[in-house]
């Protein structure tokens, strides 16, 4: 078995043996359940589709994603285990790699675990399931850049607390950054070739499109892209911490 | 075998590591002496790859630890200091991580892993959790680990800091059986260590090699190498007829139980001498010895000059 898989299996493994993985995964269903019904008028609306459920996504990733991933480097940071992991034969990225498809995995699982919603949706009326099915992939992927969002930030810093809050800030800037209040708060000082990049920034104006049902591929490149990169700068962290 | 090649970490202005060359050839355990702080860690850890160097290279078996990495490790079993390990997991799972850590294929990892935990007398605890553990046993863990893949290589930071001495003297047998084919390079500060299991001793102090000898050489730079002690109760043994023998160049009584340390010149030999000049008196000597030299006054001498 390769190294990569091994450290995956492993972070896997140290979700379940505490209580905070199922502490997630009920947390997260009663957040998406509740914010879909009363926040999103599911039923009001008259409409046999998901949007309301994809709507709040974003929102339950900014509180949660955190929270999965602050412990991924800064626990072992902390704790010693660093320096083990980083003396086994693997490379930076395969532990990155393995450490940030586990968490993405378990996102995945929250997420899988959602299915009731959608067999209701069925159940009342007749959905488009290709745009569900595209609201799901859209929002795994958005999952994955927050996911590799954390796993960078998580490796600046031995403080699980610290990584939290800024995965979060990180987070929810992003989000934000395409929202009209933010680009009107900033169209008047910054050229309009900026405010247009800044929209474009935006992981809420990417997320809709594919939520809607439309797979652009600009708005899937702009996942696995933020996702790439952000990996690659947690690893360029963590060689950095290696040299200074 | 592991060479470092004028191995130097800075943490901006301060110096942990300077230009330190050091070589450990099969069949020898190198014991890394120093006083805490000396640079002993951060030069494992260079060895090990988890810091890059500032400059000069270390290899292990040949490998060169940051243009290959990935072949160096591979020789390498490592015990961080305080042995790290995953808490959460029980010894058996841990075992098994590090074993696919290091593609030991099921077969040879099965014996292995039956081996090691055999030695180490793991089997009690195989399925109970590492945070629970004691510290004794969390440190054989970390041995085990070291040695799972059965590395030519073998580095252990403070390999029995902090254990009894029962546990203690069984990690040295295990080190001592290990050393016949391997390199061991191990770190301490505790000077018993040397004399039960080093052949070489390097010591450094502010990151600096200050001495790479035999434990023999080292205890021969000592004051009381060559020199005779002995206990003569109730007689009055006279200092001065013991100040006119040739050889003798002091003679010190200590104070609490007025035992007798006669220091020989420089290449004298004074044991005979002294032997027969008790014997001529007539004194009653309860017991005489010769000194060896003591390592912990050489090391002192040696550390605090280093620091000066």
């Amino acid at each position: 078995m390769s190294p990569f898989f091994a450290i995956m299996r492993r972070e896997l493994r140290s979700f379940f043996v505490t209580p905070m993985a199922w502490v997630f995964l009920v947390i997260f269903l009663v957040l998406a359940g509740i914010l879909t019904f009363y926040t999103g008028d599911f039923y009001e609306r008259g409409q046999a589709d998901l949007q309301p459920f994809f709507v709040v996504h974003p929102w339950l990733y900014l509180i949660l994603v955190p929270a999965v991933t602050m412990r991924m480097w800064a626990e072992e940071a902390k704790g010693g285990t660093l320096e083990l992991l980083l003396t086994l034969p693997a490379t930076l990225w395969q532990a990155m790699l393995g450490k940030f498809l586990a968490a993405w995995l378990f996102i995945g699982l929250a997420l899988a675990l959602t299915f009731p919603i959608w067999l209701t949706v069925n159940y009342l009326g007749a959905p488009d399931n290709g745009v569900i099915f595209a609201g799901y992939l859209g929002s795994w992927l958005m999952a994955g850049s927050f996911v590799a969002i954390g796993a960078c930030l998580s490796a600046l810093t031995r403080s699980q607390v610290v990584a939290f809050v800024l995965t979060a800030t990180v987070c929810v800037l992003l989000i934000l950054a395409g929202q009209p209040q933010v680009l009107d708060f900033f169209s008047g000082a910054l050229p309009r070739k900026l405010v247009n990049a800044l929209a474009y920034l935006s992981m809420l104006r990417h997320f809709e499109a594919i939520a809607r049902g439309v797979l652009d591929l600009r708005d899937l490149a702009y996942f696995v892209l933020s996702t790439l990169g952000w990996l690659l700068a947690g690893v360029l962290l963590l060689e950095l911490k290696r040299v200074r | 075998m592991i060479e470092t090649d004028r191995l130097t970490r800075r943490y901006g202005h301060l110096t942990a590591v300077d230009a330190l060359s050091i070589r450990a050839e099969p069949g020898q355990v190198l014991g890394l002496l120093g006083p805490n702080g000396a640079g002993k860690s951060t030069a494992m850890r260079m060895i090990a790859g988890f810091l890059a160097p500032t400059s000069g290279t270390a290899r292990v078996c040949g490998h060169d630890v940051q243009r290959e990495p990935l072949a160096a490790r591979r020789a390498l079993g490592y015990l961080p200091e305080g042995a790290p390990s995953y808490g959460e997991m029980t010894v058996r799972e841990f075992l098994v991580f590090i074993a696919r850590m290091r593609k030991l294929t099921t077969e040879v990892g099965r014996r292995r892993f039956d081996e090691v935990v055999g030695w180490l007398q793991l089997e009690d605890v195989l399925e109970v959790c590492i945070d629970t553990l004691s510290k004794g046993l969390r440190r054989r863990v970390g041995l085990a680990q070291a040695i799972l893949h059965d590395p030519p290589v073998l580095m252990l930071d403070e390999p029995t800091d902090g254990l009894d001495p029962n546990q203690k003297h069984t990690v040295r047998q295990l080190i001592d059986a290990m050393a016949r084919e391997r390199t061991i390079l191990i770190s301490t500060h505790l000077l018993e260590e040397v004399h039960a299991l080093c052949n070489r001793v390097v010591i450094i102090a502010n990151g600096r090699l200050q001495a790479d000898a035999t434990p023999a050489e080292l205890e021969a730079r000592s004051r009381y190498h060559g020199a005779v002690s002995f206990s003569a109760p109730g007689s009055g043994v006279s200092q001065e007829m013991l100040g006119r023998l040739p050889q003798v160049a002091a003679i010190e009584v200590d104070p609490l139980d007025g035992r007798i340390t006669v220091f020989p010149k420089p290449g004298a030999r004074i044991l005979e001498p002294v032997e027969t000049l008790l014997r001529e008196q007539g004194l009653e000597v309860s017991e005489i010895q010769l000194e060896r030299g003591r390592l912990d006054e050489v090391f002192r001498q040696i550390t605090l000059r280093g620091e000066a």
